[in-house]
């Protein structure tokens, strides 16, 4: 598929990984062509913000906006500068979120991909600012957006600040739907906390990809206060459809074709 | 140290709760019951009433005030019925033309199975989504705990008051403090709160809040009555927007939170 080719030219042939869950050892050459899933149990990695962009959208389509932010200590929060600087050399990328337009089998949209390997891509003032302006953008110019969420929660280091980036987000989601434009959330694992109160679950469809863990209270909070024994699939994608919460699960695989679908259906004649 | 005795003041039994204000602020209070879709939760309660003749929705969060009550209300702490109860009122209040006046006071939103599998964090998402395009005026004031998301879901509002010894916070401290360092012991609990920045004028520099009331529990009517002043003063500001205005008012209100660096900022 076409679709890897830029993947798999960076990747080494002879390089191993080893699934977290079952252990299986395959080359990361495999792993590309199987998007990222285990071959041997079906496991999802959790992908980087760039390689799941290169997985979702037209070649060459991507134009990355709203660059250019990054976060500082204001509240001079213990530890906080030293997690920035960590995220920041492991992940290459300056904050939590990346942001652009792109199109999807000719498709024209507004992305944004949370990363998890920045700081759980907790949400504080710069993941809240680049997500709004996306959506005033997106809204400026009639795009539909697609979100692929993934998060802690909201960034604790930035006090009662990160709890308004909930609020402003919103308002620009608000305002994008009003203008009667499409928005898709993706929900990759894990989503929790003032992501899933906020942003993750305001899309017109929301999709989520198999076990995903999603849900507002972490689990070992829930299991303190209910004090009794949680379902196994408790807050897994799964669970969240079953209630009601979630449009559709959709694989890795079909996630292209589903968006790309769901961008046609909603086109707006001319 | 003076974050956690703030903590431990807005904490403290006896504080006056919501349907105490409710109470003493509007004449005629008429409680509404209800979310329409599952049940009614009682730690949100809600309903009609005047303030100084105006028609006004009330939507108070209410702990209770002994153990029978406390039990009875979940300690303040809502559920996904209650969250949707609150939104009930409000798109009631916008059909209405009235204002919405809330009052804040929780440790969080619940966090039980019931609520999980009941869409928490929809539920929440949602008011707040909702009060963003809300076309009639909303003030919020936190009397007690402003405790997260389970708070930003009533205090998405035009204009947000506290009480002076009342906090407002992201996380709770105790849950700051086992993250970080992985034992909620009260020396930790401390620093977590001061790190947090979570008093009344914090909220004021911060422009989380417009202002702080000063308390006075001892002669809570008085306090009330000036309380009453006060949010009838910014009903008759915000009445006097057009409804753009208002919505206007509000979005700017939320879009100048953050505090970051920019490099190579284009117009």
């Amino acid at each position: 598929m076409g679709l890897f080719n830029d993947m798999l030219q960076k990747v080494s042939g002879s390089a191993k990984i080893t699934c977290k869950k079952c252990g299986h050892e395959d080359t990361e050459y495999n792993l590309v062509k199987n998007f990222y899933i285990c071959p041997n149990c079906g496991f999802y990695y959790r992908l980087g913000a760039r390689d799941r962009i290169r997985l979702t959208v037209d070649k060459k389509s991507f134009h990355e906006l709203c660059t250019g932010l990054t976060s500082k200590n204001f509240l001079e929060f213990p530890g906080y500068q030293e997690k920035l600087d960590k995220a920041r050399s492991t992940t290459k990328e300056e904050e939590a979120v990346v942001c652009g337009t792109a199109e999807i089998d000719g498709n024209a949209c507004a992305v944004f991909v949370m990363d998890s390997k920045f700081m759980m891509a907790s949400m504080g003032s710069v993941v809240g600012e680049k997500i709004t302006r996306l959506f005033e953008y997106a809204t400026e110019n009639e795009l539909p957006v697609i979100g692929f969420t993934a998060s802690g929660g909201a960034r604790m280091q930035e006090g009662i600040i990160s709890l308004m980036q909930m609020a402003k987000v919103s308002g620009a989601v608000k305002n994008h739907s009003n203008a009667g434009l499409l928005y898709v959330t993706v929900l990759t694992d894990p989503t929790t906390g003032g992501v899933t109160a906020s942003f993750a679950m305001q899309g017109d469809v929301i999709l989520a990809e198999p076990r995903a863990l999603v849900g507002f209270a972490g689990r070992r909070v829930v299991e303190q206060t209910t004090k009794s024994q949680l379902p196994d699939n408790f807050q897994s994608a799964e669970f969240l459809l079953e209630h009601g919460f979630v449009d559709a699960i959709v694989q890795r695989s079909e996630l292209r074709d589903t968006l790309s679908e769901l961008l046609t259906i909603h086109k707006r004649s001319v | 140290m003076v974050s956690y005795e703030k903590l431990k003041t807005a904490r403290k039994n006896g504080r006056p709760t919501g349907a105490a204000y409710v109470k003493e602020i509007f004449e005629l209070p008429l409680e509404l019951h209800g979310d329409r879709r599952f049940g009614d939760d009682l730690a949100i309660m809600g309903g009609v009433g005047l303030i100084d003749k105006r028609p006004v929705t009330f939507i108070a969060m209410e702990k209770g005030t002994d153990l029978q009550s406390r039990m009875a209300r979940n300690f303040g702490c809502p559920k996904p019925e209650g969250y949707r109860k609150a939104l009930r009122l409000m798109q009631q209040a916008e059909k209405f033309h009235r204002p919405v006046i809330c009052f804040v006071d929780t440790l969080g939103a619940y966090p039980g199975a019931d609520a999980e599998e009941r869409g928490q964090g929809q539920a929440i998402a949602e008011n707040i989504m909702e009060m963003m395009g809300l076309r009639t005026p909303v003030v919020s004031v936190v009397i007690g705990e402003g405790g997260s998301g389970g708070a930003l879901a009533l205090a998405s509002a035009n204009k947000v008051f506290i009480l002076e010894n009342a906090v407002y916070s992201v996380i709770s401290p105790e849950g700051c403090a086992s993250i970080l360092w992985k034992e909620s012991s009260q020396e930790n609990v401390a620093k977590a709160a001061d790190c947090l920045h979570i008093t009344a004028d914090d909220m004021q520099a911060f422009g989380v809040a417009e202002d702080v009331i000063p308390e006075n529990f001892e002669n809570f009517p008085v306090m009330c009555r000036a309380m009453k002043a006060q949010l009838s003063a910014a009903l008759d500001e915000l009445c006097g927007l057009s409804e753009e205005e208002l919505l206007a008012q509000r979005y700017r209100r939320f879009r100048k939170f953050g505090n970051f660096e920019e490099k190579n900022r284009r117009s």
